[in-house]
C-alpha cells in the first residue's frame, strides 16, 4: 500500500469580515438594555463577539450569526428582527452563487467538509451538474472504511499516456517503450487565474500550495523568479505566438502545456525533439468539436488534453452552448469507442465550482479537472470582478502573506478531497481512476424522470 | 381499537410557542394614530388584539390570518376608524426557510402544533418551493360529485405492518406515518419521550434511531422501534425483546453509505453511558454492516432478531441507490415484514451537504419503482413498503402513498412542530440552541414535556383531520385505497401550461 497521502490543513480565518447571508435588524430606540438577547439567548456569542468594521462597513453579525432565531424570539419587547443582506445576494452570479462562493470560503477556512444538520434544503433539480446525482452502494460491495482511515481510498490520477498492450520477445524482455507518466495525488491541478490581481504573491502561495500537495500548477510566466524554487511543480504553458521556443526550459521539464492551433503539430514535433520524454498537454476548447479533436491528438500520440470550458462550464465559441458534463461525455464515450481512451489524459477546466462537480466531471469522463476561481474564492475573492474594471480589489488581494494563502488553498483543496473520498466510499470505490467514466455510478434526471415519472405522468413538457 | 374511535378520544390543546415573540408569516403595525378604542378586540375572532389591563397589548400577529381576511367584516384593517392599523407580510420570512421548507411550511407546522387543526392563516402550506418531485405533484379529485358523501368518521387512516401471515403479530396503527429514528445524543431524552408519548397517544411509533434504548422510554415499549444499526450502540438481547418491531438500519437517505458521525461534544457521561462508550469521544457507525456482504448474509441477520424476539417484526431501512428495488425484494426474501427505504432529501441529523444533495435519489422517484418492481414480484401483498426522506407535510404524506407506499417514516416535521428552525446546526459545538437536538443540560431544559407531547399530538391530529378531507374527496374510505393510485395525481411538468393553471 502506498504511503497514506493526507492534506494538512488548519484553521485559516479569513482577514476582512465575510459577507454574510442574513444579519439581525434591531429597532434599538425601544431597547431596554436588558441584554437578554446577548446573555440569555445566543448560544454562540455572537452579541459578546460583536464588532463592526468600519473599514468596510460590515457588522460581524450578519456572519457570526448562525439563524437560530433565539435573539428576535426573546426579545422582551420583541425589538429583533432579520434579514437577507442584499450583499450577500449580489454575489457571483447564477453560476457561482452565494452559497457556492461562503461554502468555498469555509472550507478555505476550516479545511471541513461543510455539514449541517435537517437534511437538504436546494432545488428539486438544476441545471448543469444539478442534473445527476451520484450512487450508492447499499449491501453488496467492498468495505469502505477510507473515510475514517482504516483503509485507504485513493485520490490519485496518472497524467500520461497508457499504452494499449505491452509488447514482449521471445525471452520475455519487455520490447514496447514504455511511456512517463506522472502520478499526482490528487484529481486537481491549479488552473491560470483568468482573472484578478495575480501579484507576485498570489502566485507564490499557488505555487507552494501545489507543491505541499505534491501536484501542478499552470503557468504563463515561469520566468519570474521568485517562483525558481517550485519549478517541478509547474506546468509552463507555451504559445505557439511566442517565436522561439525556450529551449533550455523545455529540456528540464517534466510536462508543458500547448495551446491548441490548427497547425501545431509542428510544434508539438520541435518540442518532443528537444525533450522526447516531455509530457505535452494539449489546452483544447471544449465545444461541439472537441470529439474530434480530441480523437485526432490522441491518435498522433499527445498525452494530455486540457479541455477547457468557460467560468460557467460552457462551450467556448460552440455552435450550441453545451455543458461540460455533457461535452465530456460526448468525447470520452468517442475515445471508448474507437478503443484509444486509455492513450490519453483528460483534464476538464472552467464551470468546476464545488467538490461535487469533481466528482460528476470524471463521471462524466474526466480524468482530473483544473480549478482557477475556487483558488481565488479561497484567497477571500467575492467575484466582483472589479478588478477587471480597473477598481480596487475589496479583500486586497494583492497584499496576502503567501503562508496564509497558501494555508487557504490547501485547506480548500482538502476539504474537496476529504468529500471526494465519501462520494467514492458511498458508491463502495477505492481509488477515483476507477470513477472515470462511471457512469452507471451516477442518476440522471432526465432517466430517473423517464423510467419512474413517464409511466405515471404520460409526457414530460419541454422546458416544464 | 379502531382509528376512527381513536380519533375521537384524542383531545387537542391550544399549545402556543415556547417563545415570548412567536413569529408568524403576517405583521400588524399600530401607528400613533391609535386611540385605544378597543375596536379591534371587538372584531379579531383569532386573538390577535388584546387588552392588558386598560391598553392594547402588541398585536399576537403570528395569530393573523392574513391578507385573505379582507373579505371578512371583521378585517380589523379596513375597520380601525382611526386607519391605525397596517397589515404586510413579516419580512423576516425571507430569511426563515429555504426551497425545500419554505417559511410557509415551517410557520404552518407551527401552527398547526398550537392549534391541532388545519391551518387558517394564509400561507402555502401544502407544498414548498423545491421546483421537483412533490412540489410539482398535484391530487385530481373528481370532477363530478360523488355518489355518496362519506363522512369524517366513516374514513379510516389506519394501516397494517404485518401483511406476510407468518404467525407473528399483526400491528395495526391508526395514522399512515410513524416517528423516525432519532438516537439519544442526537436529540434531548425530553424530545425522545415525547415522540415516544405521542406516538403511543395517536397508537403509533417512534424509534430510538442508533444509541440505545433510554429506560425512559419503558412505559411507551409497545410504541418503539428499536434500531440495529451498524455501529451497534447500546444493543442488547432485552432491548430487542422489549418492543414489537425491530428496525435494521442499513443507510440513510441522507448520507447514503457514509454511516454516522456524533461528534465528541455531544457524548456526554449519558450518552456514553448509554451508547458504552468513552465521554468526548466522536462516535462512528461504520458503512456498511462489516457482516453482510450479501442477501444471504442478510437474512442471517433478520433471523438472528427474530430468533432472539419471537413477536417482533422486522423493519429494513435502506436508502435509495439505483437497484433500491432489488435490495427490498432481497428484503422481503430475508424475511422482513418491513421495507423502509429512505430518500436522500430528508434527515434531521447532521450530514455532509454534498451527501444530501448528490447521493442516492429523492425518494419521489423510488417509491414508485420499488413499489412497481414488488408487484411484479408478485410479493407486494406482503410486504409493507414504508417511505421517508423529505416527507414534510400530510400532502407529501397522502402522495406518497398514491405513489405506491403503504405509509411513511417522518423526522423533520415533528422537531419543527418543537420549533426547530432548521438553522441547521444541529451538530456543532453544545449543539440545538432551540434545545432540540442537543444533550447539553441548560439547553435541554427549554423544553417542557407536557408541551412537547401536546405539540406533537395536535400536528398528528391536524394532519389526520386533513388526510380524511383528502380521501373524503377521493371517495375512498381508507387509506388504504389510496396505496399505489398514480391516476388519483398529476405531476405540473407533465400537462398543459393551461391545465397547470387550473391545477393550482
Amino acid at each position: 500500500m502506498p504511503k497514506k497521502y493526507n492534506v494538512k490543513t488548519k484553521i485559516t480565518p479569513p482577514r476582512f469580515t465575510p459577507i454574510g447571508k442574513s444579519g439581525i435588524v434591531d429597532f434599538s430606540e425601544d431597547c431596554t438594555r436588558c441584554q437578554a438577547c446577548a446573555k440569555d439567548a445566543c448560544i454562540y456569542d455572537v452579541y459578546t463577539n460583536r464588532n463592526f468594521d468600519s473599514k468596510q462597513l460590515a457588522d460581524s453579525i450578519d456572519y457570526l450569526c448562525k439563524n437560530c432565531f433565539r435573539c428576535i424570539q426573546t426579545c422582551k419587547k420583541g425589538l429583533l428582527s432579520k434579514s437577507i443582506n442584499p450583499e450577500y445576494l449580489k454575489m457571483g452570479d447564477d453560476y457561482w452563487t452565494p452559497d457556492i462562493i461562503s461554502s468555498n470560503w469555509y472550507q478555505a477556512e476550516t479545511g471541513k467538509i461543510p455539514v449541517s444538520g435537517a437534511g437538504y434544503r436546494g432545488r428539486f433539480v438544476g441545471k448543469g451538474f444539478d442534473e445527476m446525482w451520484t450512487d450508492m452502494s447499499e449491501i453488496v460491495r467492498p468495505t469502505r472504511d477510507g473515510i475514517h482511515g482504516r483503509e485507504y481510498i485513493s485520490t490519485a490520477i496518472d497524467l500520461g499516456r497508457k499504452p494499449s498492450l505491452l509488447k514482449f520477445n521471445n525471452e520475455g524482455t519487455l520490447i514496447s517503450e514504455v511511456p512517463q507518466i506522472i502520478d499526482i495525488p490528487i484529481p486537481i491541478i491549479f488552473n491560470m487565474l483568468p482573472f484578478g490581481d495575480i501579484s507576485e504573491n498570489v502566485l507564490v502561495a499557488m505555487a507552494k500550495a501545489a507543491q505541499e500537495l505534491n501536484t501542478f500548477m499552470i503557468i504563463t510566466e515561469e520566468t519570474r523568479s521568485s517562483l525558481a524554487s517550485f519549478t517541478k511543480w509547474l506546468i509552463p504553458q507555451v504559445s505557439i505566438k511566442s517565436g522561439n521556443l525556450p529551449e533550455e526550459m523545455i529540456k528540464n521539464k517534466m510536462i508543458i502545456e500547448l495551446l491548441y492551433e490548427n497547425n501545431c503539430e509542428i510544434i508539438m514535433e520541435s518540442i518532443k525533439g528537444i525533450n522526447p520524454d516531455v509530457i505535452l498537454s494539449l489546452k483544447v476548447p471544449l465545444n461541439d468539436k472537441a470529439t474530434s479533436i480530441v480523437e485526432d491528438l490522441t491518435l498522433k500520440g499527445v498525452e494530455v488534453i486540457h479541455l477547457y470550458a468557460n467560468a460557467n462550464g460552457n462551450a467556448i465559441n460552440g455552435t450550441n452552448p453545451g455543458f461540460i458534463k455533457d461535452l465530456v461525455r460526448e468525447v470520452h464515450l468517442n475515445l471508448v469507442e474507437k478503443s484509444i481512451r486509455d492513450e490519453v489524459t483528460l483534464l476538464v477546466s472552467g464551470g468546476i465550482a464545488m467538490a461535487e462537480h469533481v466528482a460528476k466531471v470524471i463521471i462524466c469522463g474526466a480524468d482530473g479537472v483544473a480549478i482557477d476561481l475556487p483558488v481565488l474564492i479561497a484567497l477571500e475573492c467575492r467575484l466582483c470582478r472589479k478588478c477587471q474594471k480597473g477598481l480596487p480589489c475589496p479583500v486586497e488581494v494583492e497584499n496576502i502573506e503567501p503562508e496564509w494563502a497558501t494555508q487557504r488553498i490547501m485547506n480548500l483543496v482538502g476539504a474537496w478531497r476529504s468529500q471526494l473520498i465519501e462520494v467514492l466510499g458511498a458508491m463502495g470505490l477505492r481509488e477515483v481512476r476507477r470513477l472515470r467514466g462511471e457512469t452507471g455510478r451516477a442518476m440522471f434526471f432526465q432517466d430517473l424522470e423517464r423510467e419512474n415519472f413517464a409511466p405515471l405522468f404520460g409526457e414530460r413538457r419541454e422546458n416544464g | 381499537m379502531d382509528d376512527r374511535e381513536l380519533a375521537k378520544t384524542i383531545e387537542i390543546k391550544p399549545t402556543p410557542s415556547r417563545f415570548r415573540n412567536p413569529i408568524g408569516k403576517y405583521k400588524i403595525r399600530r401607528s400613533p394614530q391609535c386611540i385605544g378604542c378597543g375596536k379591534c378586540v371587538e372584531l379579531c375572532p383569532y386573538g390577535v388584539h388584546q387588552w392588558v389591563g386598560k391598553k392594547l397589548a402588541r398585536p399576537k400577529d403570528y395569530k393573523c390570518i392574513g391578507f385573505s381576511c379582507r373579505e371578512n367584516p371583521f378585517y380589523c384593517i379596513d375597520q380601525c376608524p382611526q386607519k391605525a392599523l397596517r397589515l404586510a407580510v413579516n419580512p423576516i420570512c425571507e430569511t426563515l426557510g429555504d426551497y425545500r421548507w419554505t417559511a410557509d411550511l415551517i410557520i404552518s407546522t407551527w401552527e398547526q402544533a398550537e392549534t391541532g387543526k388545519a391551518p387558517i392563516v394564509d400561507c402555502e402550506y401544502k407544498v414548498g418551493d423545491s421546483g421537483g418531485g412533490f412540489d410539482r405533484i398535484r391530487f385530481k379529485f373528481p370532477e363530478e360529485k360523488l355518489d355518496k358523501k362519506l363522512a369524517p368518521d366513516e374514513i379510516s387512516t389506519g394501516i397494517d405492518l404485518n401483511k406476510r401471515g407468518d404467525g407473528r403479530p399483526k400491528i395495526s396503527i391508526s395514522l399512515p406515518f410513524y416517528g423516525g429514528g432519532m438516537s439519544f445524543g442526537s436529540v434531548s431524552l425530553p424530545t425522545i419521550v415525547a415522540r415516544a408519548k405521542a406516538a403511543k397517544t395517536w397508537n403509533t411509533f417512534t424509534c430510538t434511531g442508533e444509541g440505545g434504548y433510554p429506560e425512559a422510554l419503558a412505559p411507551y415499549d409497545d410504541h418503539v422501534i428499536t434500531q440495529v444499526a451498524t455501529g451497534l450502540f447500546g444493543i442488547k438481547e432485552q432491548t430487542i425483546k422489549r418492543v414489537r418491531i425491530v428496525e435494521f438500519k442499513y443507510a440513510q437517505g441522507a448520507k447514503p453509505g457514509l454511516g454516522g458521525h456524533l461528534l465528541g461534544d455531544k457524548v456526554t457521561p449519558a450518552v456514553a453511558q448509554m451508547r458504552e462508550s468513552v465521554v468526548g469521544n466522536a462516535l462512528f457507525s461504520p458503512f456498511p454492516f462489516h457482516s453482510v456482504y450479501s442477501i444471504e448474509d442478510h437474512k442471517k441477520h433478520v433471523d438472528w432478531i427474530k430468533q432472539i424476539n419471537p413477536h417482533t417484526l422486522v423493519s429494513v431501512k435502506v436508502s435509495t441507490p439505483t437497484d433500491v428495488d432489488m435490495v427490498a425484494v432481497g428484503s422481503y426474501y430475508a424475511g422482513a415484514h418491513i421495507i423502509h427505504i429512505d430518500g436522500s432529501y430528508g434527515g434531521t441529523g447532521a450530514a455532509p451537504d454534498i451527501a444530501k444533495k448528490n447521493i442516492a435519489m429523492p425518494i419521489e422517484y423510488a417509491i414508485p419503482k420499488v413499489h412497481k418492481f414488488l408487484v411484479e414480484e408478485g410479493i407486494r401483498d406482503e410486504m409493507v413498503l414504508i417511505a421517508s426522506g423529505g416527507i414534510r407535510t400530510v400532502y407529501d404524506v397522502a402522495k406518497a402513498i398514491a405513489l405506491g407506499a403503504d405509509g411513511v417514516v417522518i423526522g423533520t416535521s415533528e422537531l419543527v412542530a418543537l420549533e426547530c428552525v432548521r438553522c441547521g446546526n444541529c451538530e456543532s459545538g453544545r449543539g440545538c440552541a432551540r434545545g432540540i437536538a442537543t444533550t447539553d443540560m441548560k439547553l435541554t431544559d427549554l423544553i417542557y414535556m407536557e408541551w412537547a407531547v401536546q405539540r406533537l399530538i395536535n400536528l398528528f391530529s391536524s394532519w389526520r383531520t386533513q388526510l380524511v378531507e383528502i380521501l373524503g374527496q377521493l371517495g375512498m374510505s381508507s387509506i388504504k385505497e389510496l396505496v399505489g393510485r398514480t391516476d388519483c395525481l398529476i405531476h405540473l411538468d407533465y400537462v398543459t401550461e393551461a391545465q397547470e393553471k387550473v391545477a393550482n
